[in-house]
């Protein structure tokens, strides 16, 4: 079975074609970051303007690519939700129409799902059940993953999500915009010791998570200290320290309450090399073990909807002409597998 | 006309948001509430405990990404926006942006000033600024002359608490 995947659901525009024998046969991504670098953000208009322009060519390169014709396709899988509406309406518009014109099956994918499944393109894959941590710029969730469409969640932000302190605590250290990654990258010239950042909601019970009063507390931070370099450094090493720290105990919870052993780690902040260096070995020393996307599949990706949409297809789930977007959906809605 | 508070901590913050939830809830029309303040300000802390105080339970998530976050409470619509992302006031526009403003919906939107010519004027506008002290915040409420008027009262008792 070969699936094209169609993945619109805030400012990358990705396709991939996925085939259930030979893998991954091609994935192409085109992102709007720099387009919206000049505005400070992802500019919602802009983004479903950008979609349009990129999706198809885009599709073009990612078929020749994967040397894949129409005739060789078993369905298209895009995502459906949640995401920015008009975004989202691209994706579906093209999916649905292209489908219809190459008379395969369309299914509707849920973007988070894409992110949980996201490791499963790669080599060595965990078996259910795990514990999922989907952790970026719009999302975080700590999930009980049963199997396919099997989905808990035991916990998620009550406020603002993992990635989005990062970008903001970057904007407040003058960052250019995405920040994320800026952060992190400014945080490997830090000295460990020098700022204790609070380790948000770890104190009680429960796997919910709370960030935003991190960005509150680098704010007085970096307002009470000195505006060098190596101070700013020292900083974004003790935020950085504070978000893994937190996402580790949270998850090490979660581990103790469902008895599971492994860790799915995805979503743009997974791609962190703090968070990984303290994952692996923290898990190591309790016997668990961790999962990730490849660097290139933590972020927004075709590969991972045209995966999850494949696995729903293959169960016959292929839906009727009536369907919406849905910017907002309840992961634990979807059927199982 | 406006009034000026300063709130020494979280627990300030809680019954200001609370008191003029309690305010808000009495009023039968739409009310607009423009929250303004930098990043770390503690809008999102603001937002929470007037929510929670209107009746609704369970998180408050951060409308950055989503650019608005909708709840029901009591057969009352109530609207949460950040405009943070935004680009161009125009692009509300595309998102409707009219239709939320309707009926006797309360509309709350932080980083107002990304939506100017495009948003109506508010009820309530706040100015969250940092204080002397780390936790100290000064509130600076301006808007429509009646409303503070109403509210005159409260808000006083609020920053002498």
């Amino acid at each position: 079975m070969r699936i094209l995947g169609f993945e619109t659901s805030c400012d990358e525009t990705g396709i991939a074609v996925y085939d259930n024998e030979q893998g991954l046969l091609a994935h192409q991504l085109y992102s709007q970051v720099k387009l919206h670098a000049d505005y400070g953000g992802v500019v919602p208009e802009l983004a479903s303007r950008d979609h349009v322009r990129k999706i198809i060519p885009l599709i073009q390169k990612t078929l020749a690519e994967a040397k894949t014709t129409a005739e060789d396709l078993d369905g298209i899988a895009y995502t459906r939700g949640p995401g920015l509406i008009g975004a989202l309406l691209v994706g579906s518009c093209v999916a649905r129409s292209l489908a219809f014109a190459w008379d395969l099956p369309t299914v509707g994918v849920h973007h988070m799902e894409g992110h949980l499944l996201a490791p499963m393109l790669e080599d060595e894959i965990p078996a259910f059940p795990f514990i999922a941590l989907l952790v970026s710029g719009g999302h975080s969730m700590i999930v009980d993953v049963q199997g396919i469409g099997r989905y808990k969640v035991l916990g998620e932000s009550i406020d603002d999500a993992a990635g989005e302190a990062f970008d903001k605590t970057a904007k407040l250290m003058g960052l250019d915009y995405p920040g994320g990654p800026l952060l992190a990258k400014l945080a490997e010239q830090g000295e460990p010791g020098h700022y204790k950042f609070p380790r948000p909601m770890t104190d009680r019970p429960g796997l919910d998570l709370s960030f935003s009063g991190l960005k509150t507390f680098a704010a007085n931070t970096i307002r009470a200290n000195a505006d060098d370099p190596q101070t700013r450094a020292n900083i974004a090493y003790a935020f950085q320290e504070a978000v893994v720290d937190t996402l580790l105990i949270k998850s090490k919870r979660a581990l103790q309450q469902t008895g599971y052993k492994r860790v799915v780690i995805a979503g743009g902040v997974s791609a962190n090399t703090m968070l990984r260096t303290r994952f692996d070995s923290e898990l190591k020393k309790i016997g668990g073990a961790v999962f990730y996307p490849s660097l290139g599949l933590c972020t927004d990706n075709g590969a991972m909807i045209a995966y999850a949409g494949m696995q729903r297809l293959q169960a016959g789930q292929i839906e009727t002409d009536n369907v919406r977007s849905l910017p907002r959906w309840p992961l634990e809605d979807l059927p199982p597998v | 006309m406006s009034h000026t508070i300063t709130i020494k901590n979280e627990a300030d913050t809680q019954i200001f948001a609370e008191s003029l939830a309690d305010f808000i809830a009495q009023q039968d029309t739409g009310f607009v509430i423009f929250l303004d303040g930098d990043l770390g300000a503690g809008k999102t802390t603001f937002s929470r405990y007037l929510l929670q105080k209107l009746g609704h339970e369970g998180a408050v998530k951060s409308p950055t990404y989503t650019l608005v976050e909708p709840y029901t409470i009591a057969d009352r619509a109530i609207f949460h926006f950040d405009l943070y992302r935004l680009g161009d006031p125009s692009e509300l526009e595309f998102m409707g942006i009219r239709d939320y403003f309707s009926g006797n919906a309360l509309v709350l939107v932080e980083w107002s000033e990304k939506g100017a010519g495009i948003l109506p004027e508010p009820d309530l506008l706040l100015s969250i600024a940092h204080g002397s002290a780390e936790t100290e915040r000064t509130i600076h409420l301006s808007g429509q002359p009646h409303i503070l008027q109403l509210l005159g009262a409260d808000v006083t008792a609020v920053a002498h608490d």
